[in-house]
């Protein structure tokens, strides 16, 4: 196997349980070297599942995976040498001290701190101040932050990052897509799991993942840009009300709940007058309907619906 | 090497700082050996005795004088009649009754025999058959001095020596049956459950997706209970000598080293039921009902194993516990040197090896 990309998937399904539930379903994708790339999907899609195939954690039932060249079967021991694994659960001890947890997750890599200290500093420095605390007292955040420094101590090739930003407060997750850019200039490949469609447009290529199968693999950019017809933001004073009302009007192509707005897209032309003249007729008041461009989330809605 | 000893010191941390485990570590075998020391005990002492007297002669008094001076028994008081006597029972403040028949001291002198009756309580058959045959024993001493004098055709006396043990004091017994039993404790069920531990926290995710070897991640977890355990055979035998007075007989060396065997096969189990579950309540449970209970009913520390059915006794073969009792009780006790033990020893070793070998054969090197 030449070494090209960074990740390599062909056909890895993946079932559990004597039922044999799918969870993985004959996947395919590749994520270029030194390329920030997302994995997007709902809790249960399988994103887990994914990453332990490739982190030789488990093994699939069919199909090829390669991470560097390497092939996640046979050459496991090679691969766990130069992956970086961060898996969803916190999963440090929570016993040890800030300090003791990265100088013992060094010495498993057969690193010292002070050997790769360049890369992980401007994360480290950050919880430096509380490196005598134990790593159960940290903030989520703070936590977060750990798990990342223990996952990159030994300058991995290959970083896994399994919803890294699960459970973090808002702030927290904005520094800490920050960091991954940085460490991306690093020439970092980067593999990011994610159920935030707002953290999609940060990466490079994102793929869509449902139900164990993926759905799309592009950039963000073009996810959005492929997306078909035009949408519109509509808002009115009762939320329920104005989602069934849409729903039956003939040129309604989709509509759906999204925070404050119903998102709708339509069969033909949209003309604003007969709506609002309709919708008023319904029942409805303070009425504002705007055109907007589509988001990630409205993309897999509408792969999800088709 | 520098991994593996960074690997043993941060479970020395885990262990350092989680004070229930410190407490089970070296509370456990120091409570134990004092429990059974002190309380649990099945040796009777000052027994409370009744006494119903109708003969009220020389003969009688003499006989109740000695019986009150061992230390088995104390003559609570005399009573009346049979009703009496009976209501007292009922009560169950005491365990024993003796009855002399009117004109004991007659009977003896004339025709050479007399019958004293003993009733004992046995709702406790344990306690009134060792009271009885302290009273019998008692009884039949104050006859000896009796016949002194006299000579008795054809006369056995049976001398008695209790070898090894001559006051039969219950120490010599469970010492080394809770050396056994804190040791099965501390190395399967610690071991299991941090081991479990790291599984149910996600970090041997993060350990098997290292270079570290996952056989080394096992070893290094069992090295600390290694070393832990033999302290605390040290702490057992400390206090067996200076508290319980009962000293080593034997090697002190060979002792530690049989220990280290037996620690060596309860990390094996420990490892087995830690590569076999998910969930620290589950390790716990099995390593108490599978572990422990055998450890109690088959090493011969409680129940005598020759009085198993023939089914019972075979199954007592396979529980190493029983193996490590012998050792000791051979070592502590008896004072025997290795030549006296190779075979037990080289059973507990086969054990071992077949255990450590299932054990890390069955260690995965993936998640499930």
């Amino acid at each position: 196997m030449e070494n090209l990309y960074a990740i390599e998937l062909r056909n890895i399904t993946k079932t559990y349980g004597r039922e044999k539930q799918v969870a993985v379903d004959a996947v395919s994708f590749h994520v270029n070297k030194g390329e920030l790339f997302g994995l997007i999907g709902p809790d249960g899609a399988g994103k887990t599942s994914i990453f332990r195939i490739l982190t030789t954690l488990l093994l699939a039932e069919q199909g090829e995976a390669w991470v560097e060249g390497l092939e996640v079967k046979k050459d496991y021991r090679e691969i766990r040498k130069i992956v970086g694994y961060m898996p969803g659960k916190f999963s440090l001890y929570p016993d040890l001290t800030v300090a003791e947890n990265l100088d013992f997750f060094a010495t498993v890599f057969d690193t010292t701190v002070a050997e790769n200290y360049e890369l992980i500093k401007e994360i480290y420095v950050q919880i430096e101040p509380f490196k005598t605390r134990r790593a159960g007292k940290l903030s989520g955040g703070m936590k977060q932050k750990l798990a990342l420094c223990c996952a990159l101590i030994h300058k991995p090739r290959v970083l896994f990052l399994d919803e890294p930003t699960t459970g973090v407060d808002p702030v927290s997750r904005k520094e800490f897509w920050e960091m991954l850019k940085k460490l991306k200039m690093q020439g970092i490949s980067i593999i990011v799991s994610t159920p935030y469609m707002d953290e999609a447009s940060l990466c490079d290529r994102i793929a869509l993942i449902q139900h164990g199968r993926i759905l799309s693999v592009d950039t963000p950019e073009n996810m959005t840009g492929n997306y078909p017809g035009q949408l519109y933001a509509v808002k009115a004073d009762q939320m329920y009300l104005l989602l069934k009302s849409l729903r039956k009007y003939p040129e309604v192509l989709d509509c759906y709940a999204f925070g404050a707005h119903a998102h709708v897209s339509f069969k033909n032309a949209f003309e604003a007058a007969p709506l609002k003249a309709y919708l008023r007729g319904e029942g409805l008041s303070e009425i504002e309907m705007k055109p907007i461009p589509a988001s990630i989330e409205d993309y897999f809605i509408k792969l999800l619906k088709t | 090497m520098k991994q593996f000893v960074n690997f043993v010191k941060k479970e020395f941390f885990h262990v350092m700082r989680d004070r229930k485990t410190l407490l089970i570590l070296f509370g456990m075998p120091v409570a134990q050996i004092l429990i059974f020391g002190f309380a649990l005990t099945n040796e009777v002492k000052n027994s409370r005795l009744i006494v119903f007297d109708q003969a009220k002669d020389p003969a009688s008094q003499e006989l109740i004088t000695k019986i009150e001076a061992s230390r088995y028994f104390e003559v609570e008081r005399s009573v009346a009649d049979q009703q009496q006597m009976e209501a007292v029972f009922r009560q169950g403040k005491i365990k024993m009754a003796l009855v002399f028949p009117a004109g004991f001291n007659a009977s003896l002198l004339h025709e050479h025999k007399a019958q004293v009756q003993v009733i004992a309580d046995a709702s406790d058959p344990n306690t009134a058959n060792m009271l009885t045959n302290y009273l019998s024993a008692i009884v039949l001493d104050y006859q000896s001095t009796l016949s002194k004098d006299l000579v008795v055709p054809y006369r056995i006396v049976p001398e008695v020596r209790m070898l090894y043990n001559p006051q039969l004091k219950g120490a010599p017994n469970f010492v080394p049956g809770v050396m056994a039993l804190v040791l099965m404790l501390v190395c399967v069920m610690m071991t299991a459950i941090s081991i479990v531990k790291e599984k149910e926290t996600g970090t041997m995710e993060v350990l098997l997706v290292s270079p570290f070897k996952p056989i080394l991640v096992i070893i290094s977890k069992a090295v600390p209970y290694l070393i832990l355990s033999v302290v605390n055979v040290a702490s057992i035998l400390l206090l067996s000598v200076f508290v319980l007075e009962l000293p080593v007989n034997g090697s002190v060396l060979l002792l530690f080293g049989e220990s280290i065997l037996f620690i060596i096969t309860c990390l094996s189990v420990g490892i087995f039921i830690s590569v076999k579950t998910d969930s620290q309540q589950v390790a716990m449970l099995i390593s108490l009902m599978g572990m422990l209970l055998p450890t109690v009913l088959f090493s011969g520390f409680m129940f005598p194993i020759e009085n198993m059915p023939y089914p019972l006794q075979l199954f007592s073969n396979i529980v190493p516990a029983k193996w490590f009792y012998l050792i000791v009780k051979s070592i502590m006790i008896k004072g025997l040197g290795f030549g006296a033990i190779w075979k037990e020893t080289l059973i507990l070793t086969g054990i071992t090896v077949v255990l450590l070998g299932i054990s890390l054969k069955s260690f995965k090197i993936r998640l499930s």
